[in-house]
């Protein structure tokens, strides 16, 4: 998400802690490039002047130059600039007696609207929450039956106990800019629908509109004062580039945004946009779309996302990530060949997989703390995934099971199969024989646990060209322990 | 090109905003002697207008050479000296859309989820009936709820042939019918509209590769341009989509879409710099007549002058 910023920050810190002395020039110099960074991650550019001269007034102010660790302090006071910019993390969405709790949808056209309804209503499911939808873009063809088969989609298969229904008139879409104003009528109608029924949340979906369109900003403002939304969310393309800020200036001026939610926040954006809206609208950042699954939408944390942008980690993430990739049976069945050290080469596989379907290789090592630093030197590429997946492809099924068989001979064998060399295959061997060692110690230890197992193994635990480790991976595993 | 001959007024609309917030550069030229702040100046307003990094320094760097080699000084001269060295990025890049000699033509329209992909194809595909052309639209949008419902919403409206598969069914396959139906038909153009995909989702990319070489083996040298949808909106992020959809489909063109909610038609500019990739279509509004053939002498001076 935020990794060419992360890496940009990266580079200018080390720069300037490479340094003994830092002038105030030098800051100013370091921050020319903080400030590129930011525009191309397209952060408003007003927005970027301004960040850059505060932060070099705090810096100044407490006179960073003189300090022992400049680079370090340097990244505490942009670290700190950027939450305090991205804001405080919001609390769920507070319900209201007697319900339901009106969440009106608002933004562009394309930006994601529809699709995030279905979202929330999963979230709102799984809480065990009855919900409504009601279907008020009367204006793209066919956006009432998207929304109707979203909501079928979310009751029948989305995970949880609560009730989904959906209110839609399809019957009363006309072509663009014909129909506006009956998407007024249409909401009364799903309102009064949602009372009858009892439900909790009414989720209101309206036609994506230009900022500028007069009527159809119009319209949106008829159709809060008729369901008297008490929770209006702006959605936001988060690839979108320095129009951001204006369109949800507007947005914001016609109907006084409550929430923002970025969708698309799995593309490689640069995710400046967020700084954007969430500068101009003073609204907190609810929730990113991060996928197409129902599932796929997170909560927001400016900490966390302060914390990655400058290499920081972002270990809850990373967890929540695994959490949603693992089912539980597979991580006890996992946990108990690890525990009786029967791990062999192909579980490790199917381990590397699901790491690569929860993101590219090094998004996710980047997340955890510390990580990020060693990360630059190690060719850690998903391509060198590719070649231990070769070399053990390569090897017979009684090899996978049980790689301490692979002598000389056999070694030879699967690296003309793979076309790597011998020592690099008896790397992994060798280094999968400590992983096992320590997953049988490990197993039973619980997420936290596993997690600290699948941190050893990003970043020692795989047989990397060119890795400069001197510690053995048992002294840093007892390290681990002591934390 | 004769096609897209829609009225001069639509550029206009479309870059209206782009241009008000070119009129204050003009302003803060007037009666300006150019010097390093006034360049500095220069280049912020450029990158406001989201020409693009790059471009805009580049732009700029060439003015300063030009001042300081004395070839030019007032400021009232900056505005006419970027026209020029934006409209010189255009010269001979070929802006038609791609024709043919054997019916049918086959236009894929590709993109990220949201970027208007389906109301584009509805515009192109109202913009070629217009011209006496017969149109089959192909709605290979298997995947978004209601999107195979769009279309074909707009196929009755415009009153053009659609084929389309079951939500869910294997968009290559719907991709492979049209193809027969095309040529059984002898339609002129088979317009394919595919789901939205973001660029970072490799499974979906190799599914357009796919797509690409059903509809090659069905019809030898199709397709024949690869239009790849971008919302005028996007950030710098737009030429990553143009480099991975290029890697994965041979885009050919750009339309690009939402002109009208732009500040910062300056995109275009970035997009030719960058990607080497001409934008072929604009869109400026929801109804099929809001398209219009990119012609840069016109954009440029749209970009500058405000709007009537």
């Amino acid at each position: 998400m935020f990794d060419g910023l992360t890496r940009s920050f990266q580079k200018t810190f080390r720069n300037l802690s490479g340094r003994g002395r830092i002038s105030e020039s030098n800051i100013r110099e370091a921050m020319e490039e903080v400030r590129t960074a930011l525009l191309e991650a397209d952060v408003h550019h007003d927005l970027v002047d301004r960040f850059c001269n505060e932060v070099v007034e705090d810096a100044i102010g407490k006179e960073v130059t003189r300090s022992l660790k400049p680079g370090e302090e340097m990244i505490g006071i942009v670290h700190e600039r950027l939450v305090a910019m991205m804001g405080e993390a919001p609390g769920p969405i507070a319900m209201v007696e007697p319900g339901p709790t009106v969440i009106l949808m608002c933004g562009l056209q394309g930006s994601g609207k529809t699709t995030t309804c279905g979202k929330l209503a999963a979230r709102f499911k799984a809480d065990g929450h009855s919900v409504m939808l009601v279907a008020a873009d009367l204006q793209r063809p066919a956006a009432v039956e998207q929304l109707r088969i979203v909501s079928e989609q979310v009751a029948s298969s989305a995970p949880g106990k609560g009730r989904v229904a959906f209110h839609g008139e399809p019957e009363r879409c006309a072509e663009y800019g014909q129909a506006v104003g009956v998407a007024v009528e249409v909401a009364k109608r799903g309102l009064a629908e949602a009372r009858k029924g009892n439900f909790e949340f009414l989720i209101v979906d309206t036609a994506g509109r230009l900022h500028v369109n007069d009527d159809l900003m119009k319209e949106l403002r008829a159709v809060d004062r008729a369901v008297e939304a008490h929770q209006i969310l702006l959605v936001v393309d988060a690839m979108t580039g320095q129009d951001a800020l204006l369109s949800a200036k507007a947005f914001h001026e016609a109907m006084q945004v409550d929430g923002l939610v970025l969708t698309k926040f799995d593309s490689d954006t640069r995710g400046g946009a967020a700084l954007s809206v969430r500068e101009v609208t003073g609204a907190p950042v609810r929730f990113l779309g991060v996928g197409e699954k129902f599932t796929a939408l997170e909560e927001f944390h400016p900490q966390r996302i302060a914390g990655r942008i400058l290499g920081m980690g972002d270990v809850v993430s990373l967890v929540e990530k695994a959490r949603q990739e693992v089912s539980d049976e597979e991580a006890a069945e996992l946990m108990e060949k690890m525990s009786k050290g029967r791990l062999g080469l192909d579980d490790f596989l199917r381990q590397m997989k699901v790491l690569r379907r929860m993101g590219p290789i090094k998004s996710l090592l980047g997340m955890l703390p510390g990580v990020g630093q060693m990360l630059k030197d190690l060719p850690l590429e998903d391509k060198q995934l590719d070649r231990l997946q070769g070399i053990v492809h390569s090897m017979t099924p009684a090899e996978r099971r049980d790689p301490a068989m692979l002598e000389r001979s056999r070694i030879a064998r699967v690296a003309a199969g793979s076309a790597s060399d011998r020592a690099e295959v008896s790397r992994l061997v060798k280094q999968f024989d400590l992983m096992r060692k320590m997953g049988s110690q490990l197993a039973g230890a619980g997420a936290t646990g596993r997690m600290a197992a699948m941190r050893g193994l990003g970043a020692g635990g795989l047989p990397t060209r060119g890795s400069t480790h001197t510690s053995s991976p048992k002294a840093r595993f007892k390290q681990r322990k002591k934390r | 090109m004769g096609l897209f001959k829609a009225a001069a007024s639509i550029l206009k609309r479309g870059l209206a905003r782009t241009a008000e917030a070119m009129v204050g550069m003009r302003a803060f030229l007037a009666g300006r002697r150019i010097d390093e702040s006034l360049l500095a100046e220069v280049e912020k307003r450029l990158l406001a207008a989201d020409v693009g990094v790059k471009a805009a320094r580049e732009s700029v760097e060439s003015l300063r050479q030009d001042w300081l080699a004395g070839r030019i000084a007032a400021g009232e001269e900056v505005v006419p000296f970027l026209k020029a060295s934006l409209r010189a990025r255009w010269e001979g890049v070929d802006l038609d859309l791609a024709r043919s000699e054997r019916k049918p033509t086959v236009i894929l329209v590709v993109g990220v989820n949201g970027s208007g992909k389906t109301t584009s194809v509805a515009k192109i595909a109202a913009s070629l009936k217009a011209e006496g052309r017969s149109v089959l639209l192909a709605a290979a949008d298997t995947f978004r709820a209601g999107a195979v419902r769009q279309l074909e919403i707009w196929s009755e409206r415009l009153g053009v042939d659609l084929v389309k598969g079951a939500e869910g069914a294997d968009p290559a396959a719907v991709v492979f019918d049209a193809a027969q139906a095309a040529v059984a038909r002898e339609a002129d153009v088979l317009l394919v509209d595919t789901a939205g995909r973001l660029h970072t989702q490799d499974t979906l990319m190799r599914q357009l590769t796919k797509i690409r070489e059903v509809v090659a083996k069905r019809i030898p040298g199709a397709p024949h341009e690869v239009l790849l949808v971008l919302d005028a909106t996007a950030g710098q992020n737009a030429i990553r989509q143009a480099e991975v959809f290029t890697a994965a489909v041979e885009v050919t063109g750009i339309f690009l879409s939402k002109l009208d909610g732009t500040a910062r038609g300056g995109v275009v500019m970035a997009i030719r710099d960058q990607m080497g990739l001409p934008v072929k279509l604009i869109g400026v509004g929801e109804r099929p007549e809001d398209v219009e053939a990119f012609d840069p002498e016109a954009f440029v001076e749209g970009m500058f002058d405000r709007a009537e």
